[in-house]
């Protein structure tokens, strides 16, 4: 730890967002500051916020672009509601973020970037540090731009590369308010410029600068110091959903001894898979960008009858033109993984805003009765797990799978305690042997009522599979009523039986009680938060939040009877609700919805738990 | 038969028709021309010198898309218009299989269009066997994209408005590597280009003028018939003069930037004159010429009109791989997990 003369104020968890320009570097900013927290020992969840223009004009509120950390000394699940330290780079960021700001939350300006132009631009009537409108803030309010200039004249750069650095200034100055080691973003620097000395210099610089500038500043009175967090021993890494789901699917590849193949077409927020993935052909992944999303999972399905662990990736839009062959995935009775991360809807709806409003389509978006797997990760680093056990059962079991993460999840990120390949559960996928004379494409296990799996090449098992129903066993084309039900049926109870295999779901809290709240995906860390909070105030409420959801657990009805009251909270008009109203047709079911865009913030959840429970 | 490709397993037996026959009954309408296409197929697999194993069939939907449970093979009957996509993902992951797809013009060219230009652009090493019939046969004779401008169908009581697609036109445009138009009532032509096409690396498009018995019956017999064929089909072969007519006295030259007819032994023209095939040029210029003639002016050019050799987007896929394992510090999953920042707590 660096000295410092100041006061050391503990907090035991701080939120903290850099916002600016899209141009002024806050992703950057965002992402050393919370590698020096991770390094520092602090639990952690970051969200960047970024707008959907590319290039959206400049200092504008369109074109705000923003990192959230939220850092703790105890365990961390949301990227945090209200922040406490707001640093705001231009005018229309301040304007875009103020309302995300507690009150009495440390505001770090750059005075240089409210000029007339940019304060009109902004949608403000006058300057908002001159008005008094910020009293109620703790306003750091500095000259960034220049000081940042002057800091560097020395280095011999041009004007623009020099006021390009101030995102570095800024950041130096809250690694002065954090007490932390410049030497974390030193080494940063070293890392992601390797190539170029020059800019590694420039970013040291200036963020010393900073540093030394709030080092000799009044306005700074004590500091913040957020301590270690107490984790689970082992090693640790930050990473992202996407990223996460992306390794997820490369270890059951290397798990099952399945080569991965990849059918996906860009989408956001779902293209950083895509991405990921095409890094590593040096684990053999085959990723094939395709000309549309239909040709992506259509590529899946013939990769995934070669034997493949076959996967595509998508967003709703993209899982709307996917559904007609998700049909023939599920006729042929192939394993195939399907990721959606979903976003705002209908249509082009939202697509940097997170929703959970695919569940319907993943469920029955199809023609047909089309049962498939659906299982939904619920936080950043967990997408890593889901990912894996939906690509298990995909493959044990022989039948599609869909993976709902969201937007939220995807471009989020949280600490993640690195497992080892030998502690993974095995994948053992039901491959048909050679020349087995009792091969028919549709004789299931008596158990699981899973065909096999037999791949092209192999010998003594050639076979066709297709679209059309098929006789049950022999898999000859039928068109036979009786056939057809015994099909149907066969298909669906084949999904419902994996609730065999899949762990019980869980209660936080007892097993009986007032209210039972009920949540799945991404709201995990919000609704938790919400839930432990209730419950420190003595109120007789529980959680359940559900990862697999088709098939259920097999205790869920046991556990929803458990309670007088059930609320159901979900970021979409009540699909979760309904599903579960079909299968348990319960009286006291309630419901809060949300579909703006946004996650649950914890105080409303608690503002709903405690109408729910005063209700009569 | 010569054979080039040295991925896929060559069979150590001898093969015959009965090792593809399946036992499933055709029920293709009787006279149809897809059951001249089956025949052709059963003469071609056994020839090729692969392991019967290692053929996979794929189709989309229509009558000509019912082929993989005709043959017995390993085969996906597919979704409307998808068999591209389908037997794009069966070749980049197992490139071991000599893939076929069996697909009709509306399969292809109306719903699956997008699939069809995009696995000819990236010259997947798959061989698309095109049923044009000029017509919708599994749906009951509604027009399609190939369906001459004018004509009467189902969906067009007062004739087409539509122009058609010229299949050959349409695969040069998104840079096809492979193509040859075959009549579906010459067995000869239909084997040879299909040997031709299993011998070529890349996207090869065989089309078949396939006669709808019932829906576009003789849609192509001013061409392919009996009693036309002398004056309208134009066979070419690689490093031959272009010539036919009954006593093979009409050839093609290259005037100026265009094709003419010419008859030999007519205004000094000798049969020197005659244009030589080179299928084999990578240039499609003249391959595109050819595949747009049609009478009433010119014969219509049946054979393999292209055949040029670029590298397969399925071999450039397992370089990358085989370039990647050898380059890479990450070798495992393990390796991957533990790469980059990361960081113990004791
Ligand atoms: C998504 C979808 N749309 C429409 C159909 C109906 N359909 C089946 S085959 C077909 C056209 C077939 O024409 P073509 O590809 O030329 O095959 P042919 O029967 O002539 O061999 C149509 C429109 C379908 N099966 N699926
Ligand atoms: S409808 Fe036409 S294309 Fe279809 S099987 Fe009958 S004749 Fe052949
Ligand atoms: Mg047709």
């Amino acid at each position: 730890m660096p000295h410092t003369k100041r006061q050391i104020v503990e907090k035991e968890s701080v939120v903290v967002k850099f916002v600016g320009d899209s141009g002024d570097g806050m992703q950057l900013s965002g992402s050393v500051f919370s590698d020096s927290a991770a390094l520092a020992g602090n639990d952690l969840a970051t969200f960047p916020d970024f707008p959907a223009e590319i290039r959206a004009p400049q200092n504008t509120v369109a074109g705000v672009s923003g990192f959230q950390v939220h850092m703790g000394s105890e365990k961390i699940f949301t990227t945090g509601d209200m922040v406490d330290v707001l640093v705001s780079m231009n005018p229309a960021s301040l304007r875009a973020n103020l309302k995300w700001a507690k009150k009495g939350a440390t505001i770090l300006v750059d005075t240089d970037a409210f000029d007339e132009k940019s304060i009109e631009k902004a949608g403000y009537k006058q300057n908002p540090l001159e008005d008094h409108s910020l009293e109620a803030y703790h306003m750091i309010k500095a000259p960034i731009t220049a000081m940042t200039k002057e800091s560097l004249k020395e280095l011999g750069i041009d004007n623009k590369t020099a006021e390009r650095s101030k995102n570095m200034f800024a950041l130096g100055i809250l690694y002065f308010i954090f007490n932390r080691d410049l030497k974390m973003a030193f080494n940063y620097f070293e890392e992601r410029f390797k190539k170029n000395p020059k800019l590694v210099e420039i970013n040291k610089v200036a963020i010393q600068a900073g540093y030394n500038y709030a080092d000799t500043v009044e306005a700074l009175e004590s500091v913040i110091q957020v301590g270690a967090a107490k984790m689970p021993k082992g090693r640790y890494r930050n990473i992202t959903g996407n990223t996460a789901t992306a390794w997820g699917l490369l270890a059951a590849s290397e798990k099952s001894g399945r080569p991965l193949f990849l059918g996906s077409y860009p989408i956001t927020p779902a293209t950083e898979i895509l991405m990921e993935l095409a890094k590593h052909k040096s684990l053999g992944a085959k990723v094939f960008q395709a000309e549309d999303e239909i040709a992506g999972i259509c590529s899946s399905i013939g990769a995934a009858y070669t034997g493949s662990m076959a996967c595509t990736t998508t967003s709703g839009p993209g899982l709307s033109l996917k559904s007609e062959a998700i049909g023939l995935a599920v006729m042929t009775e192939l394993p195939l993984i399907i990721v959606d991360v979903q976003r705002g809807g209908p249509s082009t709806g939202l697509p940097t805003k997170s929703e959970q409003s695919d569940l319907m389509q993943a469920l029955f978006g199809r023609n047909g009765d089309g049962p498939v797997i659906v299982i939904a990760a619920s936080t950043a680093d967990n997408c890593f797990n889901y990912a894996y056990m939906t690509a298990k059962l995909s493959m044990e079991h022989m039948t599609p799978a869909i993976l709902l993460t969201d937007g939220y999840l995807g471009f989020g990120s949280a600490l993640f305690r690195i497992p080892k390949m030998s502690e993974m559960p095995p994948i053992n996928p039901p491959i048909a042997k050679a020349n087995d004379k009792d091969y028919k494409p549709y004789k299931r296990d008596a158990e699981t009522l899973v065909r096999q799996w037999a791949l092209p090449g192999t010998d003594g098992l050639r076979h066709r599979i297709g679209g059309l129903e098929k006789e049950n066993i022999t898999g000859v084309v039928s068109m036979d009523p009786m056939n057809h039900q015994v099909m149907v049926d066969l298909r669906a109870a084949k999904v419902e039986k994996i609730a065999d295999v899949i762990p019980d779901q869980e209660i936080d809290g007892n097993k009986k009680g007032d209210l039972l709240v009920v949540s799945w995906g991404g709201t995990y860390g919000a609704v938790h938060s919400a839930v432990k909070k209730a419950q420190s105030e003595g109120k007789s409420i529980s959680h359940a939040h559900f990862h697999y959801i088709s098939p259920l657990p097999k205790n869920t009805e046991k556990v929803l009877k458990g309670f007088k009251k059930i609320l159901v909270c979900e970021l979409n008009s009540g699909q979760f609700v309904n599903y579960l109203k079909m299968k348990f047709p319960l009286p006291n079911f309630h419901q809060f919805n949300k579909v703006q865009g946004l996650p649950f913030m914890i105080n409303e959840l608690n503002d709903k738990f405690n109408q729910i429970l005063e209700e009569k | 038969m010569d054979f080039v490709n040295t991925t896929i397993e060559r069979t150590t037996v001898q093969l015959s028709k009965a090792d593809f026959e399946s036992d499933q009954m055709v029920k293709w309408c009787p006279g149809c021309g897809a059951h001249a296409i089956l025949a052709a197929v059963e003469r071609v697999f056994p020839k090729i010198g692969y392991r019967k194993e290692n053929f996979c069939m794929i189709s989309g939907i229509g009558c000509s898309s019912r082929f993989p449970y005709y043959v017995n093979t390993y085969g996906i009957h597919g979704i409307h218009g998808r068999a591209a996509a389908i037997s794009t993902g069966v070749k980049i992951a197992n490139p071991r299989l000599s893939v076929w797809m069996a697909t009709g013009d509306g399969d292809s060219l109306a719903i699956g269009g997008n699939h069809f230009i995009h696995v000819i652009r990236r010259n997947v090493d798959i061989n698309i066997l095109l049923f044009n019939n000029q017509i919708y046969g599994l749906t009951k004779g509604q027009y399609s994209p190939t369906t001459p401008m004018g004509k009467v169908t189902k969906t067009s009581p007062q004739g087409t408005i539509e122009h058609p697609f010229n299949v050959g036109e349409l695969v040069m445009g998104a840079q096809g590597t492979f193509y040859a138009r075959v009549p579906d009532n010459n067995i000869t032509m239909m084997t040879e280009a299909m040997f031709e096409a299993a011998k070529h690396d890349g996207t090869s498009i065989i089309e078949i003028m396939q006669n709808c018995i019932i829906f576009a019956d003789k849609a192509h017999n001013d061409v392919i018939g009996k009693e036309h064929k002398d004056e309208n089909m134009l066979l070419v072969k690689n490093g031959q003069p272009m010539t036919w007519g009954k006593n093979n006295e009409k050839g093609l030259i290259l005037k100026d930037t265009m094709l003419e007819v010419v008859e030999i032994g007519i205004n000094g023209v000798t049969a020197d004159d005659i244009l030589i095939h080179d299928a084999y040029n990578q240039d499609p210029g003249i391959h595109l010429m050819l595949a747009k003639l049609a009478p009433p002016h010119f014969p219509m050019v049946f054979g393999v009109i292209r055949s040029a050799m670029f590298p397969t987007y399925d071999d450039m896929v397992e370089e990358q791989i085989k370039y990647a394992k050898e380059n890479s510090k990450i070798r495992n999953v393990d390796d991957l997990l533990n790469s980059g920042d990361v960081w113990d707590i004791k």
